[in-house]
C-alpha cells in the first residue's frame, strides 16, 4: 500500500503568487498573440517576406524605439510565459522533490541567460558594428 | 440472459504485494447495472471480492470505481453501455486497501480543510435563515454532490500531487462561498488561494466528465478562481 502524506497540512504561505502567475499567463498570452502574429506578418509576409531580412533591415527597424520596445516586450513576455508554463509542467509531472528542484534550476538558469542576452542585444545593438 | 466478462483488478495485501487481473464470466439481464454483476461475483463466484456499496441507487456515493478507464458509480452505469468485456479497477490516486476498496481519508481531509459548514456571526435567529429563490439558485449545482470522489480521482493533477485539494473540495467550498447566508467566503477563498488550491487546476474537464450527479465541476472551479480575482461572491 502506498502511503500518502496527510494532505494540505503544511504551513500555508499567505502570498497570492499562484494567482498572479495564473493571471499573467492569460494576459501575456493575449498580448503575445498580437505581438507574435504581427512579428511573423512583418518578417515573413509583407513586402518581399523573409528574403529582404538582413543586417540593414534589422538596423533600419531598430532605429525606431517603437520596434525595439515591441521586440523587448516580445522577448520578455514569451520567455516568462514559456518559463512559467514549464514550471507548472514540472510541478505536475516531477515525482521526486530533488528532480523537481534541479529541473527548475535548469529552467530558471536558461531563462535568465536568454533574457539577459536578448535584452543586451536589443539595447546595445549598433548598426555600424563590424 | 447474456454472458459478459468482468476483468477486475484484484489486490490483497495479506496474500501478496502485487495486484493482478482476474476475469469472471457473469450472466446478466438486459437492464442490469455493473453493481448487479459485481454482486453476482461476490455472492456466487468469489466471496473474497471486496468493494463498497450501500444505497445501490446513486445516492450515497460509496461505489465509485474506474470502469473501462473512467470513473463511474457501479450502481448507476448499465452493463449494456459497457460492452462484453468490462474492466473494473479501484479509484486512482487514493491508496488501494483491498480489491476495489480505497482509503478515502486523504479525500475527506481535503473536504474538511475547506470548512464545509455554515459560518455565521452574531446571534442565531429564532427562525430559519431565509433566502430568495435566486440566491438559492446561485449554488444549486454544487449542493448535489454526494462525495463519491469520482471527480478528484479522475483528475490528473491529483494523481501526481496528492496535496492538491482536488475538485470535490472546491465544489464543496463553492457550495458555501456562493451561499448568501454564509459569512465564511473570504476564509474559504483564502484557503483555496493556496499553492495546492484552485490555481493547480488545468481545466482538464475529467472531473466534469466523471461526476455521476452531472455537476459542472470545472465551471464551479472557474467560478471560485473568478471570485478570488474579482473579490465578489
Ligand atoms: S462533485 Fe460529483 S464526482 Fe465529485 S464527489 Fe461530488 S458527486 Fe462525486
Ligand atoms: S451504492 Fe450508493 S451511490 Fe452507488
Amino acid at each position: 500500500m502506498t502511503v500518502i502524506e496527510a494532505p494540505r497540512s503544511r504551513a500555508r504561505s499567505r502570498t497570492s503568487f499562484e494567482m498572479y502567475s495564473w493571471i499573467f499567463m492569460r494576459m501575456s498570452g493575449l498580448l503575445l498573440v498580437v505581438l507574435v502574429l504581427g512579428h511573423l506578418l512583418i518578417m515573413n509576409v509583407l513586402d518581399g517576406g523573409v528574403q529582404r531580412v538582413n543586417w540593414g533591415f534589422v538596423a533600419g527597424r531598430w532605429a525606431s524605439p517603437f520596434w525595439r520596445t515591441w521586440d523587448l516586450m516580445q522577448l520578455w513576455l514569451a520567455e516568462l510565459h514559456g518559463t512559467n508554463g514549464l514550471r507548472t509542467v514540472i510541478n505536475d509531472y516531477a515525482v521526486r522533490d530533488s528532480t523537481r528542484f534541479w529541473l527548475k534550476m535548469l529552467l530558471y538558469t536558461s531563462a535568465f541567460l536568454v533574457l539577459v542576452l536578448g535584452t543586451l542585444v536589443i539595447f546595445t545593438f549598433d548598426p555600424s558594428m563590424k | 440472459m447474456t454472458l459478459v466478462t468482468l476483468k477486475i483488478r484484484r489486490y490483497d495485501p495479506e496474500l501478496s504485494e502485487d495486484a493482478f487481473w482476474q476475469s469472471f464470466e457473469v450472466p446478466v439481464e438486459s437492464g442490469d447495472r455493473l453493481l448487479d454483476a459485481l454482486h453476482h461475483v461476490k455472492w456466487y463466484l468469489d466471496g473474497s471480492l471486496t468493494f463498497r456499496r450501500s444505497c445501490a441507487h446513486g445516492v450515497c456515493g460509496s461505489d465509485a470505481m474506474r470502469v473501462n478507464g473512467v470513473n463511474r458509480l457501479a450502481c448507476k452505469v448499465l452493463i449494456k453501455d459497457l460492452g462484453d468485456e468490462i474492466t473494473v479497477e479501484p479509484l486512482k490516486g487514493l491508496p488501494t486497501m483491498k480489491d476495489l476498496l480505497v482509503d478515502m481519508e486523504p479525500f475527506f481531509d481535503a473536504f474538511r480543510a475547506v470548512k464545509p459548514f455554515l459560518m455565521t456571526s452574531g446571534n442565531a435567529p429564532t427562525r430559519e435563515r431565509l433566502q430568495s429563490a435566486e440566491d438559492r439558485a446561485r449554488f444549486d449545482d454544487t449542493t448535489k454532490c454526494i462525495m463519491c470522489a469520482a471527480c478528484t480521482t479522475a483528475c490528473p493533477i491529483f494523481w501526481n500531487d496528492d496535496q492538491y485539494f482536488g475538485p470535490q473540495a472546491i465544489v464543496m467550498a463553492h457550495r458555501f462561498i456562493f451561499d448568501s447566508r454564509d459569512e465564511g467566503a473570504e476564509e474559504r477563498l483564502e484557503i483555496l488561494n493556496d499553492k495546492e488550491g484552485v490555481w493547480r487546476c488545468r481545466t482538464t474537464f475529467n472531473c466534469t466528465d466523471a461526476c455521476p450527479r452531472g455537476i459542472e465541476v470545472t465551471k464551479a472551479i472557474q467560478e471560485v478562481k473568478r471570485a478570488l480575482i474579482f473579490h465578489h461572491t
